[in-house]
């Protein structure tokens, strides 16, 4: 079973890492995406699947029963998803931003600030 | 030791910073006379380790210390023999009358308290060397003294000269440090003692461990650094932009002497072999007659006298480096005799500067009448640097050249090198102790006359003790020159020699030597000429070459950056994949850690529809032609894996997936609507197989070390906590939701605080207003 998600986890990844790899700002927003969902499963798969029954202390019990789910790393999943979040929609508002400044969302043109050149440009006739 | 005597020691460690942090307001209240007070503590350190010389003359160590880093095995430790008491009196005795010197030497400067308070930070740091037991201890106080030494050199800091000099030195004496510290290291690791007095005890152990050579370079290139060896002597001559008091204590006296401490410290366990007996000589040789002809060349009394040392320094490294027990003896002699000329010869230049407005050896003459006490405090100090009769500098002079007749087959040429530099270094003290005072009066750029107490106490204190010392050898050498060539031997010794002249070979040189020197100065100013002649011919130095290394250090940063930090997302992002799909290959390929093979699952019905939505969302929002689909696309596939959340007892999270797939998708088609994009991908062929194959290995990677990861055994015992606890501690009975709010509940309040500050960052994008540069949007927004 895990060798299947191992080798659906490495498609969504490597599908990530490929569009991250791309020159243009919407795919590489999509890549952040499923990058993010990757790391999810993986971490959830590598806490272990063996119950899938949910984590929750039955009523009239101290302790969870045993054959549970593992609720650590659905604990720091579930942290991770709303960062995730976060990030995909801070780094829509700067695609956008960069988009109506700029007018390209390919990163190739984004050289704003290397037009202005190297600091030590201007520092060389002082060295000379 | 007794408890009460280890905490004096203690404080003796602490009270020059206890001193240094009060200087500036004191200075504030007493003005210059803040040296009378300050003094106090140098003087009590003096007093203090007097107190030891009685046992340490009869041949006993003081140690003591508190534990410092005992998960390292780091102790705040001391260890005094008689090496190190020797320094120690140097160090607080000429330290206490620099005290007072600069007291009277900067008088109405501005920065006064703050120069007291660098030059006593500095004696502490130089102190804790000297007495340092454990490594990490006399690392980091060997590196302080570096930077109170630049501190103390860029003193003057509005000049650039300054500036250069102090980074300059900063950074020779900054790496030998490190030098240090790995040399320090390497001797650690191969006889596993972590003191110098552990160190000490193991015997032959580290000349015989396999990495001896890699030690001992180490560890030269921290003392030749730090002492001033060539090629690396250059930083000291510029260290002569730091106020006179600093030359005179840090950079004759004390500081540039902890190369060769470090070296007579180690020599029991690193030298008597080949290689310390060539690389010492030779270098410490080198260095001798370079430094007396570049010290003939100067016209400025301090850099005469810097040029001097320099030398001086060269001879101490040569006469440890022949390691015979006489030319121990010679070094002590004379490391303890040039500490006192030298420090009295620093604040006499400093004096006659003070005094005459003029350094320039050219410009002085006939002072003798005007300062007769600086004359005689120089005429003392310089009789001693020439090695005459009755003064600490002739012991130590004869002591040298009765070593070099046991020094074995290279002998002829080191007597010839001894010679010159001593005659050489003769006339250098007279040029500096007599030009400026015999002859006609000369103008000065001021009028001249006798400087006050506080000027002169400390050089004809120096020039006097190095009289008495000399005449009451048999005391001097009872309780500092044996105690201490036996620390550095490693061995009792005894010396004999006396002011008395005794004919022999010695005496003989002695007086070759004499004559060389007077014939030389009387034709000095030729000598001076011929010397510049030649350096201007050579024209290049290391000094010019440290200059050429700095701004080469300048370019190639700006290269790497510009190759590193060009600019370009793409590249930064191939950069990191590359890296992170090499991060997680390499361990499995080189330590043979690839998974093994699990059998092919048996999957229910819904789980194989599951991942076929998966992966066919993928596809989709790999090769989707316009951009909504990809996005439609990409909420699908994140629905499927909310699905398997859902399988696979997670509802929690299934549920968050759910929302936040919504939301991003929301989110994203609202962004496409504003804006008119591109046809899909618009990258040519080979650069897509390129991010393929990066994509791929990195995706193909991660699923190794999955499976991996699921094939050693799992530690439950977090879980296992959190399943017992959850109900009995904090009231839950949802485990994940115990976690977030309760045992992990602070940093939930993080992640919100996230989540708020990302919203409000979003907010100040979408309503600054930037200026349009370059392209237009194709359809307003």
């Amino acid at each position: 079973m895990n060798l299947v998600y191992a080798f659906a986890i490495a498609a969504q990844m490597g599908c990530g890492v490929y569009l991250l790899l791309s020159r243009h700002g919407m795919r590489i927003l999509i890549g952040i995406v499923l990058l993010s969902t990757a790391t999810n499963l993986l971490i959830f798969v590598a806490g272990g699947l063996r119950f899938t029954a949910p984590p929750v202390i039955e009523p009239g019990l101290q302790v969870l029963a045993a054959e549970t789910a593992n609720a650590l790393p659905q604990a720091l999943i579930l942290t991770a998803i709303v960062i995730g979040f976060a990030l995909v929609s801070f780094a829509a508002a700067l695609m956008l931003k960069t988009y109506r400044s700029v007018g390209s969302v390919l990163t190739s043109d984004h050289v704003d600030a290397e037009a202005l050149g190297s600091p030590f440009d201007r520092e060389a006739p002082r060295n000379a | 030791m007794a408890d009460g005597s280890q905490s004096v020691t203690f404080l003796a460690l602490i009270l020059p910073f206890l001193a240094a942090a009060i200087a500036p307001a004191l200075t504030r209240v007493f003005k210059h006379n803040a040296a009378w007070v300050l003094a106090l503590a140098p003087l009590f350190l003096v007093v203090h380790f007097f107190g030891y010389l009685g046992d340490v003359a009869d041949g006993r160590t003081v140690t003591g210390g508190y534990s410092w880093i005992p998960s390292l095995g780091v102790d705040f430790a001391w260890f005094i023999d008689g090496l190190s008491l020797t320094f120690a009196l140097l160090i607080s005795g000429i330290g206490t009358l620099i005290v007072l010197y600069a007291g009277g030497y900067l008088k109405g400067h501005e920065q006064q308290g703050r120069f007291f308070s660098f030059i006593l930070m500095f004696m502490g740091a130089m102190q804790g060397l000297v007495l340092s037991d454990s490594f990490m201890m006399l690392f980091v106080f060997w590196e302080l003294t570096s930077i109170t030494s630049f501190l103390l050199i860029g003193f003057d800091h509005a000049r650039e000269a300054s500036r250069r000099a102090a980074i300059q030195a900063l950074v020779v004496t900054g790496l030998g440090g490190l030098s240090l510290l790995a040399g320090l290291l390497v001797i650690w690791a191969a006889t596993g003692q972590g003191t110098l007095s552990g160190l000490l005890a193991t015997g032959d152990a580290l000349r015989a461990a396999p990495f001896y050579l890699l030690a001992l370079v180490l560890v030269l290139g921290g003392a030749f650094t730090k002492s001033a060896q060539f090629p690396f002597h250059f930083w000291l001559p510029n260290a002569m932009e730091a106020p006179t008091p600093v030359s005179a204590y840090l950079h004759s006296a004390t500081m540039v002497k902890a190369g060769v401490y470090l070296l007579m410290r180690l020599n029991p366990v690193l030298g008597e072999t080949v290689w310390w007996e060539t690389i010492l000589p030779v270098f410490g040789g080198t260095t001798l007659i370079v430094g007396t002809l570049l010290a003939i060349r100067q016209t400025d009394l301090k850099l005469m006298l810097a040029y001097t040392t320099v030398a001086s320094l060269g001879l101490l490294v040569m006469l440890t480096g022949f390691g015979s027990e006489i030319a121990i003896e010679a070094a002590v002699l004379y490391l303890v005799a040039h500490s006192m000329f030298k420090g009295a010869l620093f604040m006499v230049a400093g004096l006659i500067d003070h005094e005459a407005g003029t350094r320039d050896v050219r410009r002085l003459g006939g002072l003798r009448s005007a300062m007769p006490i600086t004359f005689a405090a120089a005429l003392l100090a310089a009789l001693s640097m020439g090695g005459l009769p009755p003064f600490f500098g002739f012991l130590a002079k004869e002591e040298i050249y009765a070593a070099l007749n046991f020094s074995g087959g290279w002998n002829g040429v080191f007597t010839v090198v001894a010679i010159v530099g001593n005659a050489l270094m003769l006339v250098i003290g007279f040029a500096v102790a007599l030009k400026p005072f015999l002859g006609a009066a000369v103008e000065t750029p001021k009028h001249a006359h006798e400087g006050p107490v506080l000027l002169w106490l400390g050089p004809l204190t120096l020039a006097v003790v190095g009289l008495v010392a000399a005449v009451f050898s048999g005391v001097s050498h009872h309780y500092v020159s044996e105690p201490m060539a036996a620390a550095v031997a490693g061995a009792p010794v005894e010396i004999y020699i006396s002011v008395v002249p005794h004919a022999s070979l010695a005496l003989l040189l002695s007086l070759v030597t004499i004559a060389l020197g007077i014939a030389i100065y009387l034709l000095l100013d030729r000598a001076r000429d011929a010397m510049a002649g030649v350096l201007a011919a050579i024209g290049w130095g290391p000094d010019r070459g440290f200059d050429q290394v700095i701004r080469g250090l300048i370019r190639l940063a700006d290269a790497v950056t510009g190759v590193i930090q060009n600019g370009r997302l793409e590249v930064y992002m191939v950069v990191t994949f590359v890296m992170i799909a090499i991060a997680v290959w390499t361990p499995m390929l080189v330590f043979d850690e690839l998974p093994s093979m699990p059998s092919v699952p048996d999957l229910t019905f819904y789980e194989w529809t599951v991942f076929a939505i998966a992966i066919i969302g993928l596809g989709a929002v790999v090769y989707a032609a316009d951009r909504l689909t990809a996005i439609v696309s990409l909420g699908i596939q994140g629905f499927a894996v909310a699905l398997l959340f859902l399988l696979l007892g997670a509802p929690d999270l299934s549920f968050t997936q759910f929302m936040v797939e919504t939301l991003s998708v929301v989110i994203l088609a609202l962004v496409m609507t504003r804006l008119r994009l591109h046809p899909s991908d618009h990258r040519p062929t080979p650069e897509k197989l390129l991010d393929m194959t990066i994509a791929g290995a990195c995706g193909l990677g991660f699923a190794l070390l999955l499976l991996k990861v699921t094939q050693i055994p799992f530690d439950a015992t977090l879980s296992e906590f959190f399943s017992t606890y959850s109900y009995v501690i904090a009231h839950g009975r949802n485990i994940v939701n115990v976690i977030i709010v309760d045992f992990r509940g602070l940093d939930t309040l993080g992640e919100i605080a996230v989540v708020m500050i990302t919203g409000l960052a979003i907010l100040a994008l979408i309503r600054i207003r930037v200026p349009r540069t370059s392209k237009q949007p194709e359809a307003a927004s």
